[in-house]
């Protein structure tokens, strides 16, 4: 929306200045006043005592928007196999379909890729377009742009989603650009607005102190990332049945600018947070590079996997593979133990989905504590140790 | 050769607080700094320069007026010119119009034969202007760059990937963005400080530009927010009590109540 403050009913009280996330008002000659910074959020315009702020929403129908239709997913695939965000963003974009009754579409792009569609309809998708070509067999940010602006061209969906990976945040950001569309990053909710169908984007701005919800009113598609590990994975149907387009697609010479000369896996054992049940977590209270042995122990013992907030990792104690929180993966186990993480907005945004959250810390008053189910307030050299005994003491923990 | 960075100006995300009992952001003494991930791709540009005689580095940025303080930042780290893109109709720009100003700035420099730019800025993380705008110029666009090798025309990029990394090849022009690992930033030199304040920043407005104020900020961003709030925290829960050895007993018999364990 459009801001305006009125010089004649500001009293200069400066009230707005306090409600405004962005600091985009300033006070001049004892009245307010907006800057650059202004994102027409809104958020001034009821602090205001005067009623001296307005917010106009602004109307623009250059685009037939009932001609979008359909919720469309990007099935990731790399080396030919599924990336785990494209069925959360299937669970996602069935739910979304059904509340605004549309269908759900997957676009699959690579080379002999066709195999995968299967796989796509069993976990919600009615439709999936299929792009095969040798240029789509690695991903290039100039072969999957033109092949998807060309799809989305010709089907005109309203909404299209994809994972916030470093190809999702590569593609999507270039698909919106040449669509001129809006495009929402790393999403963590979204809504479809039971009035008007569209979509409301829920993200976390100022590195997570923040959380906004962002739309796309007057432009199509409405475009999204969703960060991997948020949504929930839709469930396997092998029964369900849906219809497999392939849509045709060629390549004019210049239009491929960036050639793939190698691409290299690391050797070391990949680490999967977003799919651990149970994780282990460790912050800067556990000491030292060696704190994270006696976390293993323990994730050894429950079955479950290691963490870390960003404070170890900036230490050199482990890798930022990792790293839970804002810079690194959101996770949603039903076990995280955060174990001397202090719980810095940046961490929480990463791990307070968690199902159960048990925090052991030896200052009562840390954040971490405020999203805990359990907190024990003691050292984690001292805790770790006896929760490792009282589990030995059961039956099926005692070896 | 001619090199474009382009740099942001943030709020150091790190040190913004929430007042726990109003539920704002506390802003106070929050300092303003030159976007960490933009510092990499000023250092990855000045390199360049050094291997490559008679080549230029210009910083650009859109910002408010006082954007001066980190582009002077910039031209003390080594920067040959900054613009600075200001004006009142920039306002409220989302990465659509943000790119579109961005690209509108690089033409009127008469294009560059690389840009290189921060990967995300830490008050957005969007990771989208960098791609936005070499979609805008109809340059291709490498992103999470974290090992550049260059010679002639051609540009060799390792860009990152969540389990490892590819290695592309691009000629010029093209546009580059960069992450934390690609480099360590220089810091700034008494000298370059003192010839920083002798230089002059360039300021462009919507009409130096030759676009029509619709075309820019919060009039020209498809997205709008809808509203802002600070993310409710999960309820307190229990703070276990006793000797170790019985709180460890007493979390394990919850935790196989709520059939967790």
């Amino acid at each position: 929306m459009k801001i305006s403050i009125s010089k004649d009913l500001c009293r200069g009280c400066g009230k707005c200045l306090k409600a405004c996330p962005f600091e985009a008002i300033i006070m001049r000659d004892k009245k307010a006043e907006l800057n650059e910074k202004c994102t027409g959020c809104g958020a001034c315009v009821d602090s205001c005592p005067f009623e001296a702020i307005s917010g106009i929403e602004e109307m623009n129908d250059k685009i037939d928007l009932a001609e979008y239709k359909g919720v469309w997913v990007f099935a990731e695939q790399r080396d030919g196999k599924l990336m785990p965000v494209t069925f959360e963003l299937l669970g996602e974009g069935r739910q979304l379909a059904e509340k605004i009754g549309t269908n759900l579409c997957a676009v699959l792009c690579g080379e002999n890729v066709s195999g995968l569609a299967g796989e796509l309809i069993a976990y919600g998708a009615d439709k999936v377009y299929i792009m095969e070509a040798p240029e789509l067999k690695n991903y290039t940010n100039d072969a999957y742009t033109i092949a998807i602006y060309n799809a989305i061209q010709k089907y005109k969906p309203e909404i299209f989603l994809f994972g916030a990976t470093h190809i999702g945040r590569d593609l999507a950001p270039s698909l919106a650009a040449k669509c001129g569309t809006g495009l929402t990053a790393d999403c963590t909710k979204l809504e479809i607005d039971p009035e008007d169908k569209k979509l409301l984007q829920t993200r976390p701005a100022f590195g997570g102190n923040l959380m906004a919800t962002i739309i796309c009113p007057n432009h199509r598609p409405q475009m999204a990332t969703v960060r991997p590990g948020v949504m929930k994975k839709a469930d396997y149907d092998g029964s369900r049945h849906g219809i497999i387009e392939k849509v045709p697609i060629k390549f004019e010479s210049g239009d491929l600018r960036i050639q793939v000369l190698e691409v290299v896996k690391n050797i070391r054992e990949t680490v999967s947070l977003t799919d651990a049940k149970i994780i282990v977590s460790g912050g800067r209270g556990i000491g030292g590079p060696e704190g994270f042995s006696l976390l293993k122990q323990l994730a050894d013992a429950l079955g479950g996997t290691i963490a870390s907030s960003r404070a170890c990792v900036d230490a050199g104690w482990i890798d930022h593979s990792y790293q839970v929180g804002q810079t690194g993966a959101t996770v949603r186990p039903a076990l995280y133990i955060a174990c001397g993480i202090s719980g810095a907005v940046q961490h929480l945004a990463g791990m307070q989905e968690s199902d159960v959250i048990v925090a052991i810390n030896k200052n009562e008053h840390a954040p971490i504590f405020e999203v805990a189910d359990y907190g024990i307030v003691g050292d984690v050299h001292k805790v770790i140790p006896a929760i490792l005994e009282a589990l030995r003491r059961l039956p099926e923990y005692s070896n | 050769m001619k090199i474009v960075v382009c740099v942001k100006q943030v709020p150091d995300t790190t040190e913004v607080k929430i007042d726990p009992v109003k539920g704002t952001l506390i802003r106070d003494g929050v300092p303003s700094i030159l976007n960490p991930d933009d510092a990499n791709a000023l250092e990855a540009a000045l390199t360049m320069k050094e291997n490559n005689p008679g080549s230029t580095v210009s910083v650009i940025t859109m910002g408010p007026p006082q954007a001066d303080y980190m582009l002077r930042e910039c031209l003390a780290m080594g920067a040959d010119a900054a613009y600075l893109l200001s004006d009142r109709v920039f306002s409220g720009a989302d990465t659509c119009a943000t790119s579109a100003t961005l690209a509108a700035g690089i033409r009127k420099l008469g294009g560059a034969d690389i840009i290189i730019t921060g990967r995300q800025a830490i008050d957005g993380d969007t990771a989208q202007v960098g791609p936005q705008v070499a979609t805008r110029l109809g340059i291709p666009v490498i992103s999470y760059v974290q090992k550049i090798y260059q010679e002639g025309d051609m540009v060799y990029a390792e860009r990152k990937l969540e389990d490892g990394y590819e290695r592309l090849a691009v000629k010029m022009p093209c546009l580059l963005t960069t992450v934390k690992e690609l480099n360590t930033p220089r810091y700034m030199t008494i000298k370059g400080i003192i010839e920083a304040y002798e230089k002059e920043i360039i300021v462009w407005d919507h009409n130096d530009l030759c676009i029509e104020p619709e075309e820019c900020g919060l009039s020209a961003s498809p997205t709008k927010v809808l509203r802002t709030f600070v993310a409710a925290p999960k309820g307190k829960g229990e703070i276990l009590s006793g000797t170790e050895s019985e709180m460890a007993e007493a979390l394990i018999s919850k935790l196989r109540e709520k059939h967790v364990l």
